[in-house]
C-alpha cells in the first residue's frame, strides 16, 4: 500500500494503462509538458513521449474528434477536458457523435475511449469552473459514467474505464485533487457498475458520488454521535447503475437519502428514488429525500458557495429531522 | 456552353493530368452509378417509400467517383448526410444502401442510420456524420492513429462550403497542420449553404482554400464538375499525405442540381445561375469528353444499361426486404450488444 493523494492516483492510473498497452494514448490541454493544470498528469511526458502523450491547442472539438477517429481506427485514447463546464463546447461530439455511433451504424463501429474531465465546486471558480454535470452525461444513451471519490477508486476504474469497450466519462472532482488515501501496490484493475458500502448502519441509508462521499461519512459519524446509525454507500457508476447494492442497502434501513452536488432538478438523485420506489416501495418507512445544491448557477464567494453545496451539516440536519 | 472562367472555376487546370482510359471509364461508370441511384432514390421518396429526409449530390457526382477511384482500399472516408455517392463510390453494393433508405431489415444498418448515417467499415466509410463540421475533427483522428501505428493510410473527408464557416473546421484544420496528420479535406463548394448564397455569409471569395493558407496549407482550387481533373487532384492529396507530408485541402468548385434537401425545390436559385452550370453537368460533358476521345458510343451505352440494371435490381430487392425485427431498438447501445443501463 502506498498513501497518495487522488491527483497523484490520476498520473498512475494513466501511467499503468500506457505501460501495458501500445493502444492507449493521451490527450488534451497542457497534459504533457505542463503536467496538467491540476498536476494530476506530471511526468507522463517524460515517460512516454509526445507521441503518445500529446499536448492539443485549446480546441475541445479537435480533441474530443481526433479521440473518437483514433478509437474508431484501433487506438484506445484517454481525452482530457480540462474542466467539465468546457463539455459544453464540445457537447456535439460526446453527445451526438462518440454516444451515438455504435447504435446508428448497428454494431459496426466500437469506441473504446475515456473522456476524463475536471468536475464539481468548492474552489470559489465561480459558475462557468464549477459545476458537477455527471447529470449530463447520464442522461445520453451511450455514454458510461463514473465519478471516483477515492485515490484507490481513481486508479482501479480509470483502469476499468480504458479497458471497456465503450465510451466512458470520467468525473474527477476537482475538490478531492489534494485529498489523500492508501492505494494497494502493483497493478489495480476495478469493475464498472459498482457501488461501493463504505459504511454500514441500520437506520437509514445515504447514498453519495465523488465530493459528498467524505462529506456524508463525516456526517454518518455526527448522526452516530446522536443515536442514527446510517449505511452510506459510494454510488461510483451512475451508468452503469449498481441498483443491487443500493436496493439491498435501502431495503435493510428502510429510509433513503441522497446527497448530490448539482442543481436538483434531473439530479441523479431521483433517477435513482424512481427506481427504489418502482422496485421497494414496501420496504420504504417514508418517502425517500434528495439534497442538492439549489437549482442555480454556482456563485463564488466563500460564504454563498459553502452554502450552496451540500455541507456536512446540512446532511446531518436533514437526515436528524426526518429520522426523528 | 459556359466556360470555366464563366463560372468562376479555375482558367486552367490545377493540376496537368494524364489519365489512362479504362481509369476515365471507370470514372464514367462510377458517375452513372451515383447519378442513376439518387435519382431512383429521389423517385421512391416520391411514393413515400424513402422517407424522413435525404441530401441528394445530383451534379457533384465528378469529386466522389474521383476519390472512389484513387483512395486504397484501407483508406478512410468521412463523409456528410449527403454521402450517398460518397459511399457507393468507395464500392459498396447498391442493395444494402437502398434498403437503408427504405428503412429494412437487409439496409447497411439494418434500418438504424438512415439516409444521414451511412457507414460500411469494412469499404473503409466510416460513417456519415449529420452535424455540420464534426466530422473533421474525427478524420483527424483516424489519420492520427495512421501516424501512431505507422500505417500509411489516409483519411479523406468531404464536407460542403457552409461547414467552413464552423468552429470545428478550424480546430481540425489547425490541429491537422500543427500534427501532420495525412488526412485530405475536400469542400464541395456548391455555392449554396443550405438556401443561402455562400458568399453572402461569407468573408472570402473561396469559403476553403481562402482559410487553408490561414493554417499553412498550399490552396488547392478544382473544377469539381471535371472528373478527369478531380482525379489527378485526389491522386496527387492522397499522395502527399501518404508520404508524411500533412494534410491537403481541395476546394472543388460544383452546384448542386437540387435543393439543400428533399422538401426544397430550390426556388430561391436564379435560373441564370442554374443553367450554365446544368449545361457543366459533369455526367453530360464527361461522356462527350470520352466520345470525342474515340470511346464508342456502344461502350458507354453498354455501362448505362449495366447501371441501370443494378439500381433495378437493388430497388426491387429493397422493397421486398422484411422490415426490420424490433429487438433492434434496444441492441447495440453497449458493446455487448444491449442497452441496459442497470443491474
Amino acid at each position: 500500500m502506498t498513501l497518495m493523494t487522488y491527483r497523484d492516483a490520476v498520473a498512475r492510473g494513466i501511467a499503468q494503462e500506457l505501460e501495458r498497452d501500445d493502444r492507449v494514448v493521451f490527450l488534451g490541454e497542457d497534459v504533457g509538458a505542463a503536467g496538467g493544470v491540476f498536476k494530476a498528469t506530471g511526468g507522463l511526458l517524460e515517460r512516454f513521449g509526445p507521441l503518445r502523450v500529446a499536448d492539443t491547442p485549446i480546441s475541445e472539438q479537435a480533441i474530443l474528434g481526433a479521440a473518437m477517429g483514433a478509437a474508431m481506427t484501433g487506438l484506445r485514447p484517454i481525452a482530457e477536458i480540462m474542466f467539465s463546464d468546457f463539455l459544453a463546447v464540445c457537447w456535439d461530439l460526446v453527445a451526438n457523435e462518440i454516444a451515438k455511433t455504435r447504435y446508428m451504424t448497428n454494431g459496426q463501429i466500437s469506441l473504446p475511449l475515456v473522456i476524463r474531465t475536471g468536475n464539481g465546486g468548492g474552489l470559489r471558480f465561480g459558475a462557468q469552473h464549477s459545476q458537477s454535470l455527471e447529470n449530463w452525461a447520464m442522461a445520453v444513451p451511450g455514454l458510461k459514467v463514473v465519478a471516483p471519490s477515492t485515490p484507490e477508486d481513481v486508479v482501479g476504474l480509470l483502469a476499468a474505464a480504458v479497458r471497456d469497450p465503450d465510451p466512458v466519462m470520467f468525473f474527477e472532482h476537482k475538490g478531492l485533487y489534494p485529498t489523500k488515501g492508501e492505494v494497494p501496490d502493483g497493478e489495480i484493475v476495478d469493475t464498472l457498475g459498482t457501488a461501493k458500502v463504505r459504511r454500514r448502519g441500520t437506520d437509514c441509508t445515504i447514498l453519495a458520488l465523488a465530493a459528498m462521499v467524505p462529506r456524508a461519512l463525516k456526517a454518518a459519524d455526527a448522526l452516530a454521535a446522536a443515536g442514527v446509525n446510517a449505511t452510506v454507500v459510494d454510488v461510483r457508476s451512475l451508468v452503469p447503475l449498481d441498483t443491487a447494492t443500493i436496493l439491498d442497502a435501502v431495503a435493510r434501513t428502510g429510509q433513503l437519502f441522497t446527497v448530490e452536488e448539482n442543481p436538483r432538478l434531473c439530479g441523479w438523485g431521483a433517477e435513482i428514488v424512481s427506481v427504489v420506489v418502482e422496485e421497494i416501495w414496501d420496504d420504504l418507512d417514508g418517502p425517500p429525500i434528495r439534497i442538492t445544491t439549489p437549482h442555480v448557477p454556482l456563485p463564488s464567494s466563500d460564504t454563498l458557495e459553502d452554502a450552496t453545496i451540500p455541507s456536512v451539516t446540512r446532511i446531518v440536519d436533514t437526515v436528524r429531522k426526518v429520522m426523528e | 456552353m459556359p466556360t470555366p472562367t464563366d463560372l468562376g472555376l479555375p482558367e486552367t487546370p490545377a493540376f496537368r493530368h494524364e489519365v489512362d482510359a479504362e481509369t476515365e471509364l471507370e470514372l464514367y461508370r462510377s458517375m452513372e452509378r451515383l447519378r442513376r441511384f439518387e435519382k431512383r432514390a429521389y423517385d421512391l421518396f416520391l411514393q413515400s417509400l424513402v422517407k424522413g429526409t435525404s441530401h441528394l449530390s445530383l451534379g457533384q457526382e465528378a469529386i466522389a467517383a474521383a476519390f472512389g477511384a484513387s483512395m486504397r482500399p484501407d483508406d478512410w472516408t468521412f463523409a456528410t448526410y449527403r454521402g450517398h455517392a460518397h459511399t457507393l463510390a468507395r464500392g459498396v453494393a447498391m442493395e444494402p444502401i437502398m434498403a437503408e433508405l427504405l428503412g429494412r431489415s437487409t439496409g447497411l444498418m439494418a434500418g438504424k442510420g438512415g439516409s444521414m448515417h451511412l457507414t460500411s467499415v469494412e469499404h473503409g466509410v466510416m460513417g456519415s456524420y449529420a452535424i455540420i463540421g464534426a466530422h473533421l475533427t474525427i478524420a483527424n483522428g483516424a489519420a492520427w492513429s495512421a501516424k501512431l501505428r505507422g500505417t500509411d493510410q489516409v483519411a479523406v473527408c468531404f464536407f460542403g462550403d457552409g461547414t467552413t464557416n464552423i468552429g470545428a473546421f478550424h480546430e481540425a484544420l489547425n490541429l491537422a497542420a500543427t500534427w501532420k496528420l495525412p488526412v485530405v479535406f475536400v469542400c464541395e463548394n456548391n455555392q449554396w449553404m443550405e438556401y443561402t448564397p455562400i458568399g453572402s455569409v461569407t468573408a472570402v471569395p473561396r469559403p476553403a482554400a481562402d482559410r487553408a493558407a490561414a493554417y499553412g496549407l498550399e490552396p488547392v482550387v478544382v473544377d469539381g464538375n471535371d472528373a478527369t481533373a478531380m482525379y489527378a487532384a485526389a491522386r496527387d492529396a492522397l499522395r502527399h499525405a501518404r508520404s508524411g507530408h500533412g494534410p491537403v485541402l481541395i476546394e472543388a468548385l460544383t452546384y448542386r442540381h437540387g435543393g439543400h434537401s428533399r422538401a426544397d425545390p430550390a426556388k430561391y436559385r436564379p435560373a441564370e445561375e442554374v443553367e450554365p452550370w446544368l449545361l457543366r453537368d459533369p455526367l453530360v460533358t464527361y461522356r462527350a469528353h470520352l466520345l470525342r476521345k474515340g470511346v464508342e458510343e456502344g461502350v458507354l451505352k453498354g455501362i448505362d444499361e449495366d447501371v441501370l440494371r443494378e439500381v433495378d435490381d437493388a430497388t426491387e430487392a429493397a422493397r421486398n426486404a422484411p422490415e426490420p425485427d424490433l429487438t433492434l431498438i434496444e441492441r447495440d447501445v453497449w458493446a455487448d450488444g444491449s442497452s441496459a443501463w442497470r443491474n
